[in-house]
């Protein structure tokens, strides 16, 4: 360990900047989890399972896991095709598609979610066809999934970006030449050099589903058990109000825990995956 | 450094601190004298609101900023912050500095006055008719000439098969939870007849009964609910933007709607019976005493009284409650109605809060239900 701090690098400054770092670290991401942790913790034992275990709860972490899931996975293969044709062809607007990509971020969420659900409305330019097939996706599951992809497709394109960028043609005519085929060159070749990449664009596609509010709450139906997702139900939580007109905050920390224990489940299971392919 | 540059410097540094200290004392004294109207500086507030009084604020600053200063000379700026109403109580607690407070219900303020000790606990008390300078009710949007021929007059009309119910969330929204207890009142209405039953104890029985069938009318009415906003003006766009075949609305935003440009698709209903939703103003004791705005916001709210703040408020579609001082061709809007009060039917907001939308209450079950 002492050999570890202690080794020389070129750029002095290691204490001036592990300072920095842990200081960053523990005033603006740990002390406030901390404090949301200790209110959390003021919670009476039993309240805080009847909140955590009850029907809407549940429904809640159960829909937004699924959508993230999903929109994490269509983002991987959507994401994919995108940051391939940008990296991979030279055609004219490929700078500008380049840009675009990254729009979704710097959009205020809740343009995008009123947009989205303008468009994809019964009403729509999009929506009003998809409803003539009984498809609903404004107040249904699929909007949310909708939102989700539209904010996590660019964190997949961004992070395949580098990686696709180092593997040569080459490497494509080398199997080529041994025989393979084409879907045998992308399944046996390809996939594998992008597979840390695209695994970890999915799990910051995933995280942000997982946490997205501003356009969910304009595109989901929000009711409680059935399009509410966890974002929503921690706002709505935050809100509602004890017979005596005082503020629930206890319950809401609650969750608030609950959702940031799961998210980091999430996370870790995915880095761990990730290891796991970088090291095979 | 050259040795000029350094004196240069230091004079320019003096110069600055000298600057900055007799700028601090020429503000601590216009701060200690500052009296109602009697300075020439400039002084801002800010009214907290709810969500769809955007447009009548916004013209109504103009015009007390104006008043303002024909009245004393004093050049004042008028701030404006909107939400859902619970939202901007909750901002004001946690320290939203409001000089006034102009909010979708009495519950709301009476929060900042027990949880937050910002103002006395008899607000009401203070500005006539309760203090709500206007009042409004509960009305349907529906559109001219549905899609599906839907025909839709009266309350039982929404529980029709296929009908689709766009409201804000009751948890959340005040306009909500105004729709909630009107639909209520109406099923009360229905079942029995006379609200002079409800204190009546010979007619307990009977009363426990339409209260029965009163949550299984709203229970049915939220079931026909696929989308709760969070606030009034997100259900209003919601609906606008093709979601659902009618919205429960302030009569104040639905003529706002019918009345703009793309709005000529839509027509307001007004139901057989409503209720009439008083949305009340305030002071905040503790913000004006320590900016020393006390001056200048209670008289932002008595303008609301004065014949050209109650006309302006009829203009943007809320009922005045002096009437007289409006000319009638802004009165001739407001529909004839059966309205009833919170305090006729649910015996005022602290007991309606706690009966309906706290933790654990009846909305709870309703919504629940919804999930099913």
């Amino acid at each position: 360990m002492s050999g570890v701090l202690k080794r020389r690098s070129v750029l002095p400054g290691f204490g001036l900047t592990l300072g920095f770092t842990l200081s960053y670290l523990g005033l603006l991401v740990l002390l406030p989890l901390a404090g949301l942790v200790l209110a959390a913790a003021r919670c009476q034992p039993q309240e805080m399972l009847a909140t955590l275990l009850s029907h809407r709860t549940l429904a809640a972490f159960r829909l937004t896991l699924t959508t993230s899931a999903i929109a994490a996975s269509a983002s991987a293969v959507l994401g994919t095709i995108v940051a391939w044709v940008v990296v991979r062809y030279q055609f004219p607007g490929r700078r500008l598609l380049d840009a675009l990509v990254d729009l979704p971020l710097a959009l205020p969420t809740a343009v995008s979610g009123i947009s989205l659900a303008w468009i994809y409305g019964p009403q729509g330019w999009i929506g009003r066809h998809l409803e003539a097939f009984g498809i609903s996706v404004v107040r249904a599951p699929l909007g949310i999934i909708v939102a989700q992809v539209f904010i996590g497709l660019p964190f997949v394109v961004r992070t395949l970006q580098p990686a696709i960028e180092e593997i040569d043609p080459e490497v494509e005519e080398a199997a080529a030449s041994l025989g393979a085929g084409r879907l045998q060159t992308f399944l046996r070749v390809l996939l594998p050099m992008l597979l840390p990449g695209l695994l970890a664009g999915m799990a910051l596609a995933f995280a942000r589903g997982l946490g997205e509010y501003g356009s969910v709450v304009f595109i989901a139906g929000n009711i409680p058990g059935q399009t509410e997702v966890v974002p929503v139900l921690l706002v709505s939580a935050i809100e509602e109000s004890r017979a005596d007109g005082s503020y629930d905050y206890q319950a809401a920390a609650v969750i608030a825990v609950a959702a940031l224990a799961v998210s980091f489940v999430c996370l870790l299971a995915i880095n761990l995956l990730q290891l796991w392919c970088r090291r095979r | 450094m050259p040795r000029w540059l350094s004196t240069g410097c230091v004079t320019v540094c003096k110069r600055i601190a000298i600057c900055g200290i007799v700028g601090l004392g020429l503000a601590a004294v216009m701060v200690s004298l500052h009296g109602c109207g009697s300075g020439s500086q400039s002084v801002s507030i800010l009214n907290v609101s709810y969500d769809p009084t955007r447009e009548f604020y916004k013209q109504y600053n103009q015009q007390f900023v104006e008043y303002w200063k024909a009245q004393t000379g004093q050049s004042i700026v008028v701030r404006t912050s909107h939400g859902g109403s619970g939202k901007q109580a909750r901002s004001v607690i946690e320290g939203l500095e409001a000089d006034v407070v102009t909010l979708a219900l009495a519950l709301d303020i009476d929060v900042l006055a027990s949880q937050g000790g910002l103002l006395a606990a008899d607000w009401q008390r203070r500005l006539p008719h309760n203090s709500c300078p206007y009042t409004s009710t509960i009305v349907f949007l529906t559109y001219r000439e549905h899609p599906r021929g839907l025909q839709i007059s009266d309350w039982p009309d929404l529980l029709q098969q296929g009908v689709e119910v766009v409201t804000p969330n009751p948890k959340t929204s005040g306009g909500a939870r105004w729709n909630y207890l009107a639909a209520w009142g109406y099923a009360l209405k229905r079942e029995l007849g006379d609200w002079r039953k409800l204190k009546d104890p010979a007619c307990a029985a009977e009363v426990a009964e339409a209260e029965k069938k009163a949550e299984q009318f709203v229970t049915e009415l939220f079931a026909r609910v696929r989308k709760l906003d969070t606030g009034a003006r997100e259900a209003t766009l919601s609906f606008i933007q093709g979601q659902g075949d009618v919205l429960l609305a302030w009569e104040n935003e639905a003529l706002w709607v019918v009345n703009s440009p793309e709005g000529r698709r839509f027509k307001m209903v007004v139901p057989s019976v409503s209720i009439l939703a008083e949305p009340p103003v305030a002071v905040v004791d503790a913000v004006v005493d320590r900016r020393g705005t006390r001056c200048v916001a209670e008289a932002y709210l008595e303008y609301l009284y004065s014949a050209a703040g109650q006309t302006l408020a009829a203009v943007h579609h809320y009922r005045p409650v002096k009437p007289e001082l409006v000319p009638s061709e802004h009165l001739r809007q407001f529909a004839a109605v059966e309205l009833f009060t919170i305090e006729q039917v649910f015996g005022g907001w602290s007991e309606a809060h706690r009966k309906h939308f706290a933790k654990g209450g009846i909305c709870d079950r309703i919504l629940a239900a919804m999930g099913r």
